[in-house]
């Protein structure tokens, strides 16, 4: 079964439609890049998937049922500066908050949950400052404990949006090799990309998106100068140049 | 009733009381413009609240009850309450919403001791102080009022004069600076001048209510207007209009305290604003989805009609679907395609034969004008920014007739680079060129007249 | 126990039930509706007097959470339809006093309730007022209530503790992974409106907000453990109480506004002088960084 199955969706915050009927899914325990332009679109993929954002039309299912079913398998890192870097918690305690959808209501996380919070620290590279308070982390440690907080939810199903904005380059490779760790272990991770240059490095498959979908596989496949053409209109400046650079894939 | 009013309107006190409470609704509903627009109307609460103590000590100071002292008074601890507000959200990680009800309520709460502090002096039982906690425009005097609408009239002409510089101010901020206005100055002038419009009324509104004359006038006049000018006007005359009417009523119901039946006079006034103003006006908006939630059911079935044709020309399949074949293909409620299937046939669009349904030769062609509409939109979401300069803002209707050859040219190609065009041209579904010519040229003045209608 | 215990219990009483509200209010950025719902109450207090015609307690918890949570609501509702956020508090709020307070004057013979001990409460008069079981004395019944409140808000908060934070922290996240955020939303804002009932008799309704605001305020800038915050701002709720009815005592002034003030006296300490985000210890700082 699809961990990701989009059908028909279509969302829009006014009048103007963000998103027009996208349909698409994902194979299982891939690596996915979804790539586009500034305004394209997709955090408002991610969120509509999570059901953060009303859907105008079209369903989502996540293995098979809707997303409301099947919470616990899914895990979330969310686009930077979301959230209020002057709340009174430590980097310990938000990772700890990725095991809150499983202990359930009226439960405190026990000593396991810590444990597992401690391990996705250490697996960052964060465990050293499990005790600090949030906003005295510079903002890759922060981006780091937000991947953090996603590990110790234990999905199955994980979405990330920018995780590599504001790190720096070593810290990059780390956290790529992280999700191909995540990826040997059989789990799907979509992951929302800006650097072209590097997509066909990490990515297995590619998402193009701008508005609809533009094109989905594996990367060899699709990351084609046509399909960026059509994703990207006239913003790419190479694309203007008749040399097509070296990381697109040649027909 | 109607004599009650004249008989209200022929004391010479209510008079005196009626023309200062005008002039104080005109005053703040121009000074909450601006507070409303740089959303800080709860500053305004804040100030109010924070004058009790700077009244209380100028009566302690002062001896006796003086209007001049109190404003001065409470004038100057309002703006000392602002200023703590500002250093409190610049040298610390509270913020502002934190800082403003922290400020407001130790300020009121000193002010409340001072208040017990003259309660037990000799002469503070005719201090009269409890009224500026609830307001009572009954106990306002002759020179009361003369001394309230000097300051509100000296308010109105400095805010017409640097109309222009504090509404730059007011919408950028670093803009204004950027072409050398000294936007401290007009800062700590703009605080200066929503204080003064404050404490003028905390006599005749109260304290704790005084925030809704700079609130509840301004948001009002926000649903009838979108310029500032005409904002500031509209909210000077629903401030008059609700002291005006808050004055009578309470003098002819004589229990009633004038402060809150002003505030509730505004409040109506702005429910009013809220439900029927035109364009904004809940009425209007909900009007407004109806018709458009109308039009595009209709689109869309065509649109559907039109993309299930399509695919089945390419396989050579039949023109003919099920209800159910257009209900996967889009999502709809069935009673929703039920009356516009009935609707669009009864327009002779479509017709169905036995259980299935098929666009007519005119159907055809609308549905064609429809979603070659829809797609160039698409195309156009796409590349916005290549098309920005077709000003197009969210909520206007998408029509491709009205844009430009050349850039209609350019949309259509890159809509062909993306195999959107559509494929189905009309006279697929019928033929007679000349008719159809009319027929569809017609068609388009009619939309055109639907979607102006909205 | 004496007279002047008895009111030190009271307002330690809501200075823990306001401070530890109070911690969770600024953190949500919702100090305002607070603000506002502690003048609203108002209203409900009087509705539920016209209505049951007695002043018992139950009655007024029962009204004031109701008017409380329809603040709220209808904030949130004009929020939706397009007005910005201050400016519906500002609606909101004032209109509904208002109505209170015409409603209070329209049937000023028949209701017992005095507008101004409404805002500055008399604390005073709260030893006097007893709960009287089966001919036995059980203490002024302000405490009764005050408590029966504060341990309400106790178990909620610790029933719903790790449901609150997150959801005031990330509400994204707490959405994702199923958590009524809304729900959690009107379950703080019953407990404002019930807390501020049960102090409206000693405090009053408008210095109930310094107690739900300072006290948080102040513990924000001393420590970064929510745990910790909710601590120290119960702490200092209780000295705010008990330093100011001693000063109250002192300078025979009205006990509620001199509770405001001290509370007000330790935030401007605070502020100067907290060891990490003190205006003195930031300037020390930056001196040292300059003459090293
Ligand atoms: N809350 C919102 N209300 C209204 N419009 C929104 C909202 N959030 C996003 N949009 C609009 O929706 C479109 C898509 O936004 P989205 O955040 O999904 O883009 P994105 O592809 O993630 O862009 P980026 O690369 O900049 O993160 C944009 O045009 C944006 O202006
Ligand atoms: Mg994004």
């Amino acid at each position: 079964m699809n961990p990701i199955q989009v059908s028909n969706l279509t969302v829009a915050y006014d009048r103007k439609p963000v998103l027009q009927e996208v349909t698409f899914q994902m194979p299982e325990g891939k690596l996915i890049g979804v790539v586009g332009p500034n305004g394209a679109g997709k955090s408002t993929l991610i969120k509509a998937i999570l059901g953060l954002v009303p859907k105008a039309s079209g369903s989502v299912e996540i293995y098979g049922k809707s997303y409301r079913t099947q919470r616990k398998l899914v895990g979330y890192v969310p686009q930077r500066g979301s959230v209020d870097w002057d709340f009174p918690t430590n980097a310990l305690d938000v990772v700890l908050m990725g095991r809150y959808g499983h202990v359930g209501w009226f439960r405190r996380p026990g000593k396991k949950d810590t444990a597992i919070a401690m391990q996705a620290l250490d697996k960052v590279g964060m465990k050293e400052y499990a005790d600090r308070q949030i906003s005295q982390l510079s903002g890759g440690q922060q981006q780091r404990v937000f991947l953090a907080r996603a590990l110790a939810q234990d999905a199955t199903v994980y979405f990330m949006d920018e995780p590599f904005v504001g790190v720096d380059a070593a810290t990059e490779k780390a956290i790529i090799s992280l999700l191909n760790e995540l990826k040997a272990q059989g789990k799907t991770v979509l992951v929302v990309h800006h650097d072209l240059q590097t997509v066909k490095e990490y990515f297995d498959w590619t998402l193009l998106l701008n508005k609809q979908k533009i094109a989905l596989g594996p990367t060899e496949e699709v990351f084609t100068v046509e399909n960026l053409q059509k994703t990207y209109g006239g913003r790419l400046a190479f694309l203007d140049s008749q040399v097509s650079p070296s990381y697109v894939v040649q027909p | 009733m109607f004599n009650d009013l004249i008989l209200t309107l022929q004391d010479a006190n209510t008079q005196w009381v009626l023309f200062g409470t005008i002039l104080l609704g005109v005053a703040s509903g121009v000074l909450g413009s601006f507070a409303l627009l740089r959303k800080q109307s709860l500053i305004g609460d804040a100030m109010a609240h924070a004058a009790l103590p700077g009244i209380c000590l100028a009566f302690l100071l002062y001896g006796t009850k003086s209007i001049g002292w109190f404003l001065v008074g409470a004038a100057l601890s309002g703006l000392l309450a602002t200023y703590f507000i500002q250093v409190i959200i610049n040298h610390s990680r509270i913020k502002e919403d934190t800082a403003i009800g922290l400020v407001l309520s130790v300020f009121f709460g000193f002010g409340i001791v001072l208040l017990t502090k003259i309660a037990q002096s000799e002469n503070g039982n005719q201090s009269g102080l409890d009224d500026f906690i609830f307001g009572q425009a009954a106990s306002l005097v002759g020179n009361d009022v003369r001394v309230i609408s000097g300051v509100a009239v000296v308010l109105l002409i400095v805010t017409w004069l640097l109309f222009k510089e504090l509404k730059l101010f007011t919408f950028d901020r670093q803009f204004a600076q950027g072409i050398g206005l000294p936007t401290g100055l007009l800062n700590g002038l703009l605080m200066a001048l929503i204080v003064s419009a404050v404490v003028i009324g905390l006599q005749a509104v109260g304290v704790i209510l005084m925030a809704a004359m700079l609130i509840t006038p301004a948001i009002s006049a926000r649903y009838w207007t979108d310029r500032l000018d005409r904002m500031v006007i509209v909210a000077g005359t629903i401030g008059a209009l609700s002291g005006m009417l808050g004055t009578l009523l309470s003098s002819m119901a004589n229990r009633l305290p004038t402060g809150p039946v002003i505030v509730l006079s505004a409040t109506v006034i702005f429910l009013i604003s809220l439900i029927f103003a035109p364009n904004r006006g809940l009425v209007s908006k909900g009007l407004k989805l109806y018709r458009i939630r109308k039009i595009v059911a209709r689109e869309t079935v065509l649109q559907t009609m039109y993309d299930l044709s399509e695919e089945a020309s390419i396989t050579n399949k039949k023109l003919l679907f099920s209800k159910e074949e257009l209900l996967t293909r889009r999502k709809m409620a069935v009673r929703k395609l039920d009356s516009n299937l009935k609707r669009l046939e009864k327009e002779g669009y479509v017709q169905r034969k036995e259980d299935l349904w098929y666009l007519t030769e005119s159907g055809g062609y609308e549905a064609h004008e429809i979603v070659l509409n829809n797609r160039l939109f698409e195309i156009y979401t796409m590349y916005e920014m290549k098309f920005a300069s077709l000003q197009f803002a969210t909520n206007d209707v998408w029509d491709y007739k009205h844009i430009g050859s050349s850039t209609l040219h350019e949309l259509e190609q890159l809509m062909a680079v993306h195999e959107r065009t559509p494929k189905l041209e009309p006279k697929y579904f019928g033929e007679g060129e000349t008719l159809r010519k009319k027929k569809s040229s017609q068609r388009a003045e009619k939309r055109k007249k639907e979607v102006k209608s909205l | 126990m004496s007279y002047g215990t008895w009111i030190m219990l009271t307002g330690s009483l809501v200075g823990v039930s306001c401070g530890i509200i109070g911690c969770f209010l600024i953190l949500r950025k919702m100090a305002m509706l607070a603000d506002a719902i502690s003048h609203t109450v108002l209203l409900g207090i009087v509705l539920a007097y016209l209505v049951s015609h007695s002043l018992e307690g139950i009655y007024m918890l029962v009204g004031a959470g109701i008017i409380g949570l329809l603040t709220a609501f209808l904030v949130q509702v004009l929020h939706s339809s397009g007005v910005q956020s201050d400016a519906a508090i500002g609606v909101v709020f004032t209109s509904l006093f208002a109505f209170g307070v015409i409603l209070l004057s329209a049937f000023a013979g028949k209701v017992h309730l005095d507008v101004n001990h409404a805002l500055m409460g008399e604390i005073t008069f709260i030893p006097w007022n007893t709960l009287t079981i089966g001919g036995m004395d059980l203490g002024p019944s302000a405490v009764w209530m005050l408590g029966t409140v504060l341990i309400i808000n106790l178990i909620l908060i610790f029933l719903f503790y790790k449901e609150i934070k997150i959801s005031s922290f990330d509400p994204a996240m707490a959405t994702a992974i199923g958590i009524p955020v809304m729900f959690i939303h009107y379950l703080l804002m019953s407990m404002v409106s019930i807390t501020t009932v049960a102090s409206f008799d000693s405090v009053g309704a408008i210095l109930v907000v310094a107690m739900l605001i300072v006290p948080g305020a102040t513990a924000y800038l001393l420590t970064d453990k929510l745990l910790a915050m909710l601590i120290i701002s119960a702490v200092i709720g209780v000295i705010s109480a008990i330093g100011g009815y001693y000063a109250a005592l002192v300078w025979n002034i009205s006990i509620s506004g001199s509770m405001a003030s001290i509370a007000g006296l330790i935030f401007a300490a605070t502020f100067i002088l907290s060891p990490r985000y003190g205006l003195l210890s930031k300037l020390l700082a930056r001196k040292s960084l300059i003459t090293e």
